[in-house]
């Protein structure tokens, strides 16, 4: 035993027994430690959903496109400003609701989806995302649909319903099969999908309506909490959706249209505050709240001027829902934590990508020009 | 205030709180990356606590300065005592490295580095997305880097504290070593 004395550098007195008791025991402690990290790491749950999961869904279902955002990757970047009314004042200690005070804001209309060359379609769902920059660095970013209910309770669901409504290769549209069994085992996700086919469609961008989707609470300088869902309201009013475009139309006249409105003028939106009812489902996006809540017009946003994505604008921002103010703070929507994961995990990605240019240049590519 | 051999009372403490913050904000670390769930809660834990760690790591070297360590056991074989002397270096470097890899690479995505309540850092490099990849990637080759030298560090810990029971150990144990014990 001398030996392992001598390697170990153990006084003599330590018998061999005594030594190698005490090197096991010190064994013991650095696996535990590896262990409980590895643990920690989730490498002892390999089946897990993980944000790099759900991102490695999208890019399955749509194909590589690097430098792109996974989802939402046709957009445009616009500026303005947003102005508060004050009356969001007594639900939000946040200084974007202080009375008087105007905010800049930089943002991106885009149309849902991780194609970034599709043509673009009345029909597919159309987002606005917010920076709030308000001083002393504090920001607040947002992501909202033109649609009333997201169609997914939980980040499960959206990585099953990813994989549903992926189009056949063979006839471009998803598996009637698949889609059925998804909304039967997701009776949450039917009902929320009958909503939002039944929301009315409008000519473009600049008369649609942003809903946040996700519940927030908005808390007080008193430190009083309010559930609260919002949507940005256009003030100019809604005109039906065009008819299907013809062949070799303008192939980004979503874009192209708002674009073209922002040349010509500044557009508004109304931030409307719905404020919830203990009950109201905080958790559950695919749950729309009852039609006679008190909502609260907080200010407006207007929108002054567009420009493609490039480097160093909205390109490079991550517009995770959660990052936020003080003032305003997560609800307990499952959804929250997870849309900020997987954009963590999308932003990542494309940020040590080689760049493309973006489809949308502003100005129209065939037809329509002016 | 302790034995001649022994670390003094603050330096016991640095050592010992900022050993339970950087084992935690390793495990926050690892989990915030994985989770769906709790990312949101652990990344506004991991942000805070790793600025608490820097400021800690900054006061605990310019405290270093001034009240030197005991001196490592005369007999500790020559490579030992480098080992020790370039684990040490590591350590230091790491939790200094870390924190601010972090900041910097929030600071290239422009991410707010929000701390508490309406507390936000300022940027400290511009805004570059191949920065942030790169500087991403850094922190997590650094971080499991730190989990490695801690491993050794702790391992080695215990070696002195358990088999050659040379004072090593003694000396930055969180109770007071026994000598002093009788003496007080």
């Amino acid at each position: 035993m001398s030996l392992l004395n001598d390697l170990t550098g153990a006084p003599p007195g330590l018998t061999g027994r005594a030594l190698l008791s005490r090197l096991a025991a010190i064994g013991a402690v650095l696996a535990g430690a590896a262990g409980t990290f590895a643990y920690a790491g989730g490498w002892l749950s390999p089946g897990a959903l993980t944000p790099a999961r759900v991102v490695d869904r999208f890019e399955e279902v749509n194909g590589p496109h690097p430098g792109f955002r996974r989802n939402h990757a046709k957009g445009l970047c616009v500026v303005g400003s947003f102005a508060a009314s004050g009356a969001g004042a007594r639900l939000s200690r946040a200084g974007v609701f202080a009375d008087g005070r105007v905010t800049p804001v930089e943002g991106r209309v885009a149309l849902a989806g991780g194609q970034p060359y599709a043509a673009d379609a009345g029909t597919t769902v159309r987002s606005l995302a917010l920076r709030f920059r308000l001083p002393d660095g504090e920001e607040w970013r947002t992501g909202m649909n033109d649609i009333p209910v997201f169609p997914v309770r939980t980040p499960e669901a959206l990585t099953e319903q990813l994989l549903a409504a992926r189009p056949d290769p063979a006839t471009g549209q998803p598996d009637p099969g698949r889609l059925h069994a998804f909304f039967a085992a997701h009776p949450e996700s039917a009902a929320a999908a009958a909503l939002i086919k039944a929301r009315a469609i409008t000519s473009g961008f600049a008369d649609s309506t942003y809903w946040s989707l996700n519940a927030f609470r908005f808390v007080a300088s008193d430190g009083r909490a309010t559930p609260v869902r919002f949507a940005y309201l256009p003030d100019r009013p809604a005109a039906p959706e065009h008819g299907a475009p013809e062949a070799g139309a303008d192939k980004n006249f979503l874009f192209d249209d708002l674009a073209a409105a922002l040349r010509r003028d500044t557009l508004r939106w109304h931030l409307v505050v719905t404020l919830g009812w203990p009950g109201d489902p905080t958790d559950d996006a695919t749950k729309p709240w009852p039609a006679d809540r008190e909502t609260v017009d907080a200010g407006t946003l207007t929108l002054t001027g567009a420009a493609p994505e490039a480097a160093g604008n909205c390109r490079d921002i991550n517009f995770d829902p959660l990052v936020l103010p003080d003032g305003i703070a997560p609800s307990d929507d499952p959804l929250l934590s997870a849309r900020s994961a997987a954009y963590s995990q999308s932003f990542t990605r494309r940020a040590g990508e080689e760049k493309s240019p973006s489809a949308v240049t502003g100005t129209p590519h065939h037809g329509a020009a002016l | 205030m302790t034995s001649p051999s022994g670390f003094t009372l603050p330096a016991r403490l640095l050592h010992w709180s900022m050993a339970a913050l950087i084992l935690a904000m390793l495990l926050i670390g690892a989990a915030m990356v994985t989770s769906l769930g709790e990312y949101h809660a652990l990344v506004s834990l991991h942000r805070p606590l790793g600025i608490l760690i820097l400021a800690l790591a900054l006061l605990r070297l310019a405290y270093r300065r001034r009240h030197a360590p005991p001196p490592l056991p005369a007999d500790l074989p020559r490579w030992q005592q480098r080992a020790a002397h370039a684990s040490h270096l590591a350590l230091y470097g790491l939790m200094l490295a870390l924190p601010l890899v972090g900041w910097a690479m929030l600071s290239a995505a422009r991410y707010p580095v929000a701390l508490v309540g309406p507390l936000v850092l300022p940027p400290i490099l511009p805004g570059s997305p191949m920065l942030y990849a790169g500087l991403r990637v850094l922190h997590t080759v650094l971080a499991y880097a730190l989990f490695g030298v801690i491993l050794a560090h702790l391992g080695a810990a215990l070696m002195h504290g358990l088999i050659r029971r040379d004072g090593v150990f003694a000396s930055m144990a969180p109770w007071r070593p026994r000598a002093e014990r009788q003496q007080g």
